[in-house]
């Protein structure tokens, strides 16, 4: 018995070497973007990130090493630990056990505070440049991006300008959603009848994954689009072939038929954009959109 | 004249849940024809069915957790092989069946396993660790049993008649509203978790009045076994808690039935107004899971470290300091719907201070080991397995606590595998250390030790390998919940998870097999005594399994760890505790109220879903009907004779007598 | 084991319990054996689920005080509320629950007509605020504000009317314990299950000052 379980702890202390070298070699050649973010508030969100793994680590990874040495040492079949069964009460680690945490706690108190004003998706990112505005409406089961001043529109692909920020207000045409792109930091809820405010921006040129996080039903996995980020001159063309080129404008029967569940085989440019849609969207003047079609297993529920 | 049901809703044209569905029904006529054939009808309605006793009902929640284990396993092994071969691909599982099935594993695995599982053990131990005869209120306990029951037969019955939520576990409008979840499957959850809600509340009510006032005497609140503190502050947070989930389910209830505009996007509707209701009870609710399990382990570690439980009055602050901060920090669950800095830190730094009680539980832990005589059977692997793993599901805990790590990883498979690393080696560890701990009690011969030592390593191999991928698949920014997807990346990682889903399969065939193999070798398992392993708290004072009356005379309590004292002194002196005198014994009687009250609500449940609004007259009478019948009797209690007491004790304390001749020499 | 070496493991974390007590019968006595009479306990958990009761009242409170301003250009509390029925339906209660002390009373001193009598007049208040108040929801709905016409009427008609839903559910046991009595006696149990709807319908009427301050008052102050 003595024999077998000290195989299964060596054996569990290779396991643990190799999930360590796994992890490093991970680091180094697949692709965790969080950790590799491309813009400063997905930057911010980083560094506090494994900042503050980096601190509990150095609480816990000593308290399991003791816990598996506690258990090594004092099993029944060793002769040489030392038999301590009144040991049942001791202040001195009492004050350890309950102040380590504590200090601990208070530290990463400080990194909460500090880290949720300043990564506070609603502040906005100084920069010399003039923020761009970019609307965001989450719909069964893609995403509508309106630029309002460039009085374009885009689904499934949203292209900004690299180095200057971009002021995101986000609304839901239907059920909840999440707004995120994972290389360049915060996530948000999308609302119906809400406007969320989210403020990111692109440091370096690339073509970021964007999802939704929140299940919206049967398309959800579909949810995807590209945020691509491009020097805005290539930007500025891009904005001018987009209003040059084909397509119809984004009106609200257009709207209305977009909002439609579906999932759109590949992504659509609209040239032009009625203004003032995006209010209409979310002071619910355009209602949310429609639902499944009533399914055969059973009836629709009351009329509204 | 049916409602909204027709022949539609039974699904002829999906394989898989059609093969299924027939499969259990074959399964259930099968047993049930074999109980009838054997002639064990009357047997099981009188010792089991309408068993008032805290022991069988305790034992009963355990093996309709077990049951649902195993379908919530099953719902696991799909989603993790559907995710295998989605890479590309649709895989073999359509968006709308893949939804339904991790909202079943989800809704299961919370309502009809945790609960359950932790509930009936919690129901076989605290009154014996008390030294009382019974809960509270015996017939209120089958009640609620029957009632978790009905709520688990409704879940499963979706299988086979309609469909279930697509929504996930929790059904956040405005995707749960009619006019995005048209079809059944949300009412399904909604009715089913409203009746087994009003099971667990009446729990909560009847173990909190237990604890607090029925003890036996001398058993003052700071002698209590810390397993019964720790279901004491769940127990609270239940009564205190599941109104709210009551409540706010019931609103979703009245926007689908009536049109009423609580969630919905129209008419004034607040959809974060569910978040805030539906996470005060959610988060609660993970503490009514993870305190009793924490209970367990202080149990089983100070047993088989051979060693009171160090610190125990600070086990007990922080058991009640957890309970009061849980009801501080749901917010956190939603840090993205866009509160602000200042509400986001408040709720962020709560979050993290539940850390700090929990630390100290886990050195109190490693401090009951040092200077222990360390025993390793299975509940113990299955502790120190437990440690290990949940510092780091904890760690990860304390980081989602902090908001701008939170803006990138909610939603993602980190949030999913950070859960899973706090239920599985937290709750379920707990709740098999438990099974294998007090499986003798209940039953009077113990569980196969090979089999169970396999089991763990499994389970411990398997989650390793099933959820430590997670955490890199979330910083790759993997969602949680898709159905498929093309980054070719995370495929490796969602391979190697599908893999540690088989390793545990193969931890749970140990589990089954050693059910099997103890049942048969259990001459060979026997207990005896009833104090397989040297334990310090009254059910080891108790025969395995205990008589209906637990004690033939409650014990006089008059320290911490009672049955340790009274074991020390008795090996002392060798000779047992004098012989009390017997008395006649008054006991409740059983009752079919519980059973047949779920008879009623099952088909009300099942009527309101398909909306049969006769049936759901007839059923509700029929409920009633049944309270009035109940309250109707005359004969409450039932009389054991003063002999029958001494004979049945008298057999117990000869193998104590000759136990303890046996040992020969006094403990430390 | 000496003395000192017994005391320290019956009482290993030196909180000083370990009484020195003679051994000789370490079973509890007779008298020590009513730890709580079942009359206490019953009342004790009983509350305990009154106060669960109250928890989902808060929920609905708490949304009705969300969901106040939400009227979908519909109507709002001041165009809807009359504070005269208010009055009246709020009188109906708190007297019936001064006649339900009364009934309380009887059942423990076994006087039929004491009993008897207020509870019949406990169940008939009930019934008038019961009228008076689906009165009020079916002009309500007549008018066109109805649960459905917004959110603040949802959560008015849900918070109102579950306090309705307990009173009919509260009537529902009010017979039912009269006919107990009847068909009974003035049993132990049935003792027991009178103190504990005694509970009951006082706690609906202290909910339902809650509510017409929350809801009523304030509704009409705006």
């Amino acid at each position: 018995m003595i024999g077998r379980l000290q195989a299964a702890l060596a054996l569990r202390r290779v396991g643990i070497a190799g999930r360590l070298l796994s992890c490093a070699l991970c680091l180094a050649g697949c692709n965790l973007i969080v950790l590799d973010p491309k813009g400063p508030i997905g930057a911010g969100n980083a560094t506090i990130l494994v900042d503050s793994v980096v601190v509990m680590l150095a609480i816990v990874a000593p308290t399991i090493v003791a816990t598996l040495a506690f258990a090594w040492w004092y099993r029944a079949s060793n002769p040489r630990a030392r038999r301590m069964t009144e040991f049942v009460y001791s202040g001195r680690v009492e004050l350890v056990t309950w102040s380590i945490p504590l200090l601990t706690i208070m530290l990463l108190g400080g990194v909460t505070w500090i880290g949720s004003h300043e990564l506070d998706p609603a502040v906005p990112i100084p920069s010399k440049y003039a923020p761009l505005d970019v609307q965001v409406v989450s719909l069964d089961w893609k995403w509508l991006f309106i630029y309002p001043e460039q009085r374009v529109a885009a689904v499934n692909r949203l292209v900004i300008p690299v180095g200057v920020p971009v002021r995101f207000t986000i609304t839901s045409g239907s059920v909840m959603n999440t707004f995120f792109i994972p290389q360049l930091g915060s996530m948000i809820y999308a609302m119906n009848g809400m406007e969320a405010k989210l403020n990111l921006m692109a440091d370096e040129p690339g073509s970021f994954l964007g999802l939704s996080t929140m299940i919206s039903g049967d398309g959800y996995p579909d949810m995807r689009f590209t945020a691509e980020a491009v020097p805005p001159d290539r930007f500025a063309a891009w904005v001018n072939e987009t209003r040059a080129g084909q397509g119809e404008t984004l009106n609200s029967q257009a709207y209305r038929d977009l909002a439609k569940q579906g999932v759109p085989p590949t992504s659509i440019v609209y040239p032009a954009v009625e203004p003032g849609l995006f209010h209409r969207i979310t002071t619910q003047a355009i209602p949310p959109g429609p639902g499944p079609e009533a399914q055969s297993s059973g009836k629709q529920g009351p009329e509204k | 004249m049916l409602g909204k049901l027709t022949w539609a809703a039974i699904p002829f044209d999906q394989p898989i849940p059609l093969v299924a569905g027939a499969a259990v029904l074959v399964v259930i006529l099968a047993v049930l024809a074999y109980i009838t054939a054997k002639g064990w009808v009357p047997y099981l309605w009188r010792e089991w069915i309408t068993s008032v006793d805290h022991k069988h009902i305790g034992v009963m929640y355990v093996f309709l957790a077990a049951i649902m284990l195993l379908r919530g396993f099953i719902d696991a092994i799909m989603m993790r092989s559907q995710q295998a071969l989605a890479y590309h691909s649709q895989g073999y599982l359509p968006p709308e069946h893949f939804n339904q099935i991790f909202s079943a594993h989800g809704t299961l695995m919370i309502f009809f396993v945790a609960m359950p599982f932790l509930i009936g053990l919690m129901n076989l131990v605290v009154p014996l660790q008390l030294g009382v005869r019974d809960v509270a209120f015996p017939t209120l306990n089958n009640v609620s049993f029957w009632l978790t029951a009905t709520g688990a037969l409704l879940v499963n019955v979706s299988l086979v008649v309609g469909e279930f939520s697509h929504t996930g576990w929790l059904p956040f409008p405005p995707l749960a509203e009619t006019t995005y979840s048209p079809g059944v499957g949300v009412d399904y959850y909604l009715w089913s978790l409203q009746i087994s809600g009003v099971g667990t509340l009446l729990t909560g009510v009847n173990f909190v009045t237990t604890i607090l006032k029925l003890h036996a005497p001398g058993m003052t609140y700071l002698r209590m076994p810390i397993f019964c503190w720790t279901a004491l502050a769940s127990n609270l947070l239940i009564v205190a808690v599941f109104p709210v989930l009551t409540a706010t389910l019931a609103m979703l209830i009245l926007d689908r039935y009536l049109g009423f505009h609580f969630f919905t996007n129209e008419a004034g509707g607040n959809q974060m107004m569910f978040m805030n209701l539906i996470w005060i009870w959610g988060h609660p609710e993970v503490y009514i899971l993870v305190l009793p399990a924490f209970g367990i382990y202080s149990e089983v570690v100070s047993t088989f470290a051979g060693k009171p439980l160090f610190g125990y009055r600070s086990m007990v602050a922080a058991t009640m300091v957890i309970c009061i901060i849980s009801l501080m920090v749901w917010l956190h669950h939603f840090f993205t719907m866009g509160a602000g800095g200042d509400v986001n830190t408040a709720f962020g730094i709560m979050t993290s201070i539940i850390a700090v009680p929990t630390g100290v539980k886990i050195y109190n832990w490693l401090f009951t080991m040092y200077g222990g005589e360390i025993r390793f059977a299975p509940p113990m692997m299955w502790s120190v397995g437990f440690i290990v793993l949940f510092a780091v599901g904890g760690l990860t805990g304390v980081l989602l606590a902090v908001p701008p790590a939170d803006f990138v990883l909610h939603n993602s498979l980190f949030l999913v595998a950070h859960f899973h690393n706090v239920i599985i080696p937290g709750v379920l560890f707990a709740a098999f250390a438990g099974y294998e701990y007090w499986f003798p009690k209940a039953f009077g011969f113990r569980l196969d030790e090979r089999f169970g030592k396999a089991a763990f390593w499994c389970w411990f191999v398997g989650f390793i390998l099933a959820w430590m991928p997670g955490y890199p698949l979330g910083l790759m920014g993997m969602p949680r919940r898709l159905q498929h997807y093309d980054v070719a990346e995370w495929r490796p990682w969602l391979l190697v998870a599908a893999f540690g889903v088989l390793v545990i399969l193969a931890g749970i065939l140990f589990q089954v097999a050693q059910l099997v193999v103890s049942i048969r070798r259990r001459e060979a398992l026997r207990d005896e005594v009833g104090d397989p392993w040297n334990g310090r708290s009254l059910e080891w004072s108790t025969a395995s399994p205990p008589p209906a009356f637990n004690f033939a005379a409650l014990p006089r309590i008059e320290s911490d760890d009672p049955y340790w004292q009274i074991k020390q002194r008795a090996i002392e002196q060798q000779v047992l505790r004098p012989e009390p005198t017997y008395k006649d014994i008054e006991m409740p009687r059983n009752s079919p109220t519980g059973f047949v009250c779920a008879f009623f609500a099952s088909f009300m449940g099942f009527a309101l879903i398909w909306h049969i609004w006769w049936l759901v007259g007839v059923t509700f009478v029929g409920a009633y009907a049944t309270f009035v019948v109940f309250a109707w009797r005359d004969r409450a209690e039932y009389h054991i004779p003063a002999e029958e007491v001494a004979r049945i004790d008298r057999a117990n304390r000869a193998a104590r007598r000759a136990a303890l001749a046996r040992l020969q020499q006094p403990a430390q | 084991m000496t003395v000192a070496q017994e005391h320290a493991s019956r009482d290993p974390y030196r909180l000083g319990h370990a009484v020195d007590r003679s051994l000789h019968y370490p079973w509890a006595e007779h008298a020590e054996l009513d730890v709580a009479s079942k009359r206490v306990i019953v009342a004790y958990g009983f509350w305990i689920f009154l106060l669960s009761d109250i928890v989902m009242f808060s929920s609905f409170f708490a949304t009705y005080a969300v969901l106040t301003n939400e009227t979908a250009g519909g109507p709002s509390g001041r165009d809807l509320f009359h504070l005269d029925i208010v009055a009246i339906e709020t009188a109906c209660l708190l007297l019936s629950s001064f006649t339900c002390g009364i009934a309380s009373i009887g059942a423990r001193a076994h006087r039929n007509l004491m009993y008897y009598g207020a509870m019949a007049a406990t169940g008939v208040l009930g019934a008038g605020f019961l009228f008076l108040e689906l009165r009020e929801f079916a002009n309500m709905i007549a008018i066109g504000a109805g649960p459905q016409r917004s959110a603040f009427l949802s959560a008015f008609f849900s918070l109102v009317g579950c306090h309705g839903l307990h009173v009919t559910l509260g009537l529902l046991w009010l017979l039912t314990m009269m006919a107990q009595v009847f068909a009974k006696g003035y049993r132990a149990d049935i003792q027991r299950r009178v103190l504990c709807f005694a509970l009951f319908w006082h706690t609906l009427d202290i909910i339902w000052v809650g509510i017409f301050t929350v809801v009523y008052l304030t509704g009409l102050a705006k």
